[in-house]
């Protein structure tokens, strides 16, 4: 729908441009050119997207986004060419040109106009050069980097026409860089390249790097020797960024790690249950998301935004349950025998993996990712995605909630007081069971809103689970048994150091040796980062 | 949701009284499936499991084999290598099938050989695969490098320019082994070392952030730079939204993918990756009409229209036709008459042509690329023009391009070195 859109946008400043009287003959020699694009193979449709960008009309503008965007179809019996919408079982036709809906048709009367890599990318430059005087300067951004990604020496003419009527500043420097590009990709003198190198110099960021190595070994004399020093300052400073890019990935890696250790830091931090039914919590968390996403698709689309704070509370009560049933069924008949509770939870984590696999099937289950959680903003040469930033935010945000409910609150307090001394509580008149099974609920819990967050970077199977619970285990041993900030230390220390380690040593090494590591450190302390002292460490 | 749940059953059920009816009805030919039906692995093997109870079916509506009908043995081998092999014992020693046709991974491809060897059973393997192999008892129904792997690199080299290859898999024998096919194959076009980016990763990684900043990295040196990913199973979600939210482009750098099928893709938001490529030997899209009937055939036995269908499903439909035509020109299911039968069987396959049983055991298949489209689907963008022959040992890698496998007497060889004249080259 968001694309129909922007076509009408696209089409009421080409409104403008296109004088009435002049559109009403043209439209007619530009249907033909149009209706050509539905004739003949990747080659010939090339061919027909020069015809229609040589014409120069705003005009097909509409159409050639259609096309790269997979959304231009054609009529089987006429072989008319319309923009189709899918809407509900048929498709809305929509004319190309006048951009006036034509009528609807079935799947099998309209077929679609074939695209590969190869023609988007002629699209897209076309695009570039038709829009660059777009009224809307979003439009005009997208078609100068279309320019600079080209590198089109064609498109300078455009681009110098473009400037002089330009006055947003930002587009400006988008058009400035885009120009530059296409300087140095044509035959103009070596001031002029120079001069262009430059302002690629200035930009720094990877898009520049990857221009200017080319201009490197392409080019000679002044420019050659510009383009060096410029490339050796960018990489210079792309050096520097890429510390801080390690340290945000380990950040982001550690916040995933506290967000599926966290419960079982409660669990088996506070309770001392080995639960190796922990990783399954996640993953019917995660599942409960594919639920409520199900539904509001069938039922409420205008709601999927939302999906995840929906998700949230039922994911938190549905896996908070599961876990209240297993204490109840069978964790609170085996305390004090670690390797029959080890046993038993691991047969609980398959039942529960085979009986999602009955249930749901055993292939990946599709969860979208709200708007809000797609894409990428860049930080200076950093890029950052939406999802990664949002799940560390929740992550804290989940900590600090947890460590609230321990401190703050009555229930926190029996929780505290039952694992510091059961027998002594008990006398105080608090109902030991009531609490183990409370507690070991929230655990569970919390592993369930680790699993809506978790849907939204990885996949949504069965198996979810099994990939979390050896390093849930190692960030609670790792950080200090019965220690809620030794997790939050110990996943964030881990989530770095295996960053760090990545780029060196590659992804199974790096894992390889955090796990020396971290034998080793057992080795020297015990009881992890953060031991407990005190009486409590020895009951 | 109740009719997959009945159908479990169902299968469950079937498979446990049939070792029971086993000794009661004599007049049948037993099929064993070797798929994991829990474990990582059931993601995948679960499908081809059902594929084969529905071909079954289907044959013996069409009046069986030798006037017998089929009884289909299932196993679970639980995604664990050395519980192939006693599934596969199990099957042959006591169930007595008379083929086999299973396994996914090639490490429980390999964990089976000697049993197979061993009991001289029947073993249709459906994958594609590393190569490097032919036996005697094994047909290889999925795409040797040669059939997949190659074309596909052609393709980029030639028709998107690509320079600069980035090479990613998952740490096991498959990638691995085909990364050094394609390493070698890429240095014979010229290709500088500095060119060529290699990188693992383990089975189930999950944190792509790095690699994918590193491919990007990687990609801004001034050429045109493509992804080659044979990253396998579960991985590949978190891959591609990864690579969806870094805002990699296909136009920019286009990934290439060959264990990327429908139903890996059933689990993503396909919208950011169109133009993404894969490169199989069929696609659910593949517009015959034998493949409308397959898959028409197959929502009916399934009962869920969204399913979709993939390449070694097809392997399977293949394999199974072979083995059904051999059966029935041999006039008996003994292995041996079988093994000399099926070589030269021809049947048709799901893209319109007919594929045929090598003397090496590999068959022949067209070569598709298909782009990601956005519902989940692919679409043809380029394709062999004729149908290209499996090839079990690659004419790129030392040691290896001297042998020749042919099965049928009198060489009966698997690994004939051309350079000595001797069977037993230095392959396995």
């Amino acid at each position: 729908m968001s694309n129909l859109k922007s076509i009408f946008v696209l089409f009421c400043l080409v409104a403008g441009l296109v004088s009435p009287a002049l559109a009403q003959s043209d439209t007619e020699s530009l249907r033909s050119l149009v209706d050509a694009l539905a004739k003949g193979k990747y080659a010939e449709t090339e061919q027909q997207i020069g015809a229609l960008v040589a014409t120069g009309d705003p005009a097909v503008a509409p159409a050639l986004q259609a096309l790269g965007a997979g959304d231009l179809y054609f009529r089987k019996s006429d072989g008319q060419v319309f923009i189709a919408e899918k809407d509900g079982k048929r498709f809305t036709l929509t004319d190309p040109l006048t951009l006036e809906v034509e009528g609807d048709a079935g799947k099998r009367e309209i077929k679609k106009i074939k695209v590969n890599n190869k023609l988007r990318r002629v699209i897209r430059s076309a695009l570039g050069s038709l829009t660059l005087m777009a009224a809307d300067p979003n439009v005009r951004v997208a078609a100068a980097e279309a320019i600079f990604k080209a590198q089109d020496p064609a498109g300078i003419d455009a681009l110098e026409t473009a400037l002089a009527a330009e006055t947003d500043d930002n587009v400006r420097l988008v058009m400035e860089q885009a120009r530059a590009a296409a300087v140095l990709n044509s035959d103009l003198e070596e001031a002029q390249k120079l001069a262009a190198v430059e302002t690629l110099s200035e930009m720094g960021n990877r898009e520049a790097l990857s221009l200017l190595i080319g201009v490197r070994s392409n080019s000679e004399g002044a420019v050659r020797d510009a383009a060096n020093h410029a490339v050796e300052k960018i990489e210079k400073s792309i050096a520097a960024w890429n510390t801080a890019q390690n340290v945000w990935y380990g950040v982001s890696l550690g916040s995933v790690l506290l967000l599926a250790a966290i419960g079982l830091a409660i669990t088996f931090g506070v309770m001392g249950v080995i639960n190796m039914a922990h990783g399954e919590m996640v993953m019917i968390g995660a599942y409960t998301t594919f639920v409520v996403q199900e539904i509001i698709r069938t039922s409420a689309p205008g709601l999927f935004d939302y999906s995840l704070f929906i998700a949230l509370p039922l994911a938190f009560l549905t896996a908070g349950l599961i876990g209240i049933a297993i204490e109840r069924g069978v964790i609170r008949w085996l305390y004090g025998r670690p390797l029959e509770t080890l046993l038993a939870t691991w047969g609980i984590s398959l039942i529960l993996q085979q009986a999602v696999r009955s249930v749901f099937g055993p292939t990946n289950r599709e969860v979208g990712n709200p708007d809000w959680m797609s894409g990428a903003f860049e930080l200076g040469q950093m890029t950052i995605t939406f999802n990664r930033m949002w799940i560390v935010v929740f992550a804290l945000l989940v900590f600090a909630g947890l460590m609230l409910v321990l401190k703050k609150t009555p229930f926190g307090l029996y929780t505290r007081a039952v694992t510091q001394n059961r027998r002594m509580a008990a006398s105080m008149g608090i109902r030991t069971p009531w609490i183990d099974a409370l507690t070991f609920g929230l655990g569970s819990g919390i592993a369930g809103i680790a699993g809506v967050a978790l849907s939204q970077i990885d996949n949504v199977s069965p198996n979810l689970g099994q990939g979390y619970i050896i390093d849930s285990f190692m960030v609670v041993v790792f950080g200090g048994v019965g220690n809620l900030w030794g997790t939050l230390v110990g996943a964030m220390t881990l989530g770095v150091v295996n960053k760090f380690l990545e780029p060196y040593a590659g992804a199974v090494l790096g894992k390889i040796f955090v796990l020396v590591f971290i034998i080793l450190f057992i080795q020297k302390r015990p009881r992890g980062l953060f031991a407990l002292k005190g009486r409590a460490v020895e009951a | 949701m109740k009719n997959t749940l009945t159908k479990l059953a169902l299968a469950g059920l079937m498979a446990s009284t049939m070792i029971g009816s086993a000794v009661a009805q004599e007049d049948t030919i037993k099929v064993g499936v070797l798929h994991s039906l829990s474990g990582t692995m059931a993601i995948s093997e679960t499908t081809l499991k059902d594929v084969m109870l529905m071909l079954i079916e289907e044959q013996n509506k069409n009046g069986g084999l030798l006037g017998k009908q089929l009884e289909a043995v299932v196993v679970d081998p639980a995604s664990d290598w050395p519980l192939f092999a006693e599934k596969a014992r199990e099957l042959i020693e006591v169930n007595e099938v008379d083929a086999v046709f299973g396994a996914w991974t090639s490490v429980s491809r390999k964990s089976v050989l000697p049993v197979f060897e061993e009991l001289n059973s029947l073993l249709f393997y459906p994958v594609q695969y590393e190569g490097e192999e032919s036996q005697r008892n094994v047909f290889y129904t999925g795409a040797a490098p040669n059939q997949q792997a190659i074309p596909a690199v052609d393709y980029l080299m030639n028709e998107e320019g690509v320079e600069r290859w980035v090479l990613a898999g998952t740490d096991y024998v498959y990638p691995r082994t085909t990364n050094k096919i394609l390493e070698a194959y890429l240095k014979s076009k010229g290709v500088a070392e500095e060119d060529i980016m290699i990188n693992y990763t383990p089975f189930g990684h999950s944190d792509w952030q790095t690699i994918v900043s590193d491919i990007k990295t990687f990609g801004s040196a001034g050429k045109k730079t493509a992804v080659v990913s044979t990253i396998n199973g579960d991985a590949n979600v978190p891959f591609y939204k990864e690579l969806a939210n870094a805002g990699i482009k296909a136009e920019d750098i286009p990934v290439v993918a060959f264990s990327v099928g429908e139903e890996e893709l059933a689990g993503l938001d396909t919208g950011p990756l169109v133009g993404h490529l894969a490169a199989w030997n069929y696609f659910q899209s593949a517009d015959t009409d034998a493949n409308a009937e397959f898959i028409d055939a197959w929502h009916a036995f399934i009962g869920d229209e969204e399913r979709v269908t993939n390449d070694p499903m097809e392997a399977h439909f293949i394999g199974f036709n072979m083995w059904v035509e051999a059966v029935e020109k041999a006039g008996t299911t003994d292995p041996d008459a079988v093994i000399d039968s099926i070589v030269g069987v021809s049947v048709p396959n799901l893209t319109g042509g007919y594929s045929a049983m090598m003397p090496n055991h590999h068959i022949t298949k067209p070569v598709l690329i298909g782009e990601i489209q956005d519902d989940g689907q692919f679409e043809t963008v380029w394709e062999t023009s004729g149908l290209v022959i499996g090839d079990a040992w690659s004419d790129y890698l030392e040691g290896s391009k001297d042998l020749i496998s042919d099965w049928r007497a009198p060489m009966s060889c698997g690994n004939f070195n051309t350079v000595t004249g001797k069977c037993g080259g230095s392959g396995s």
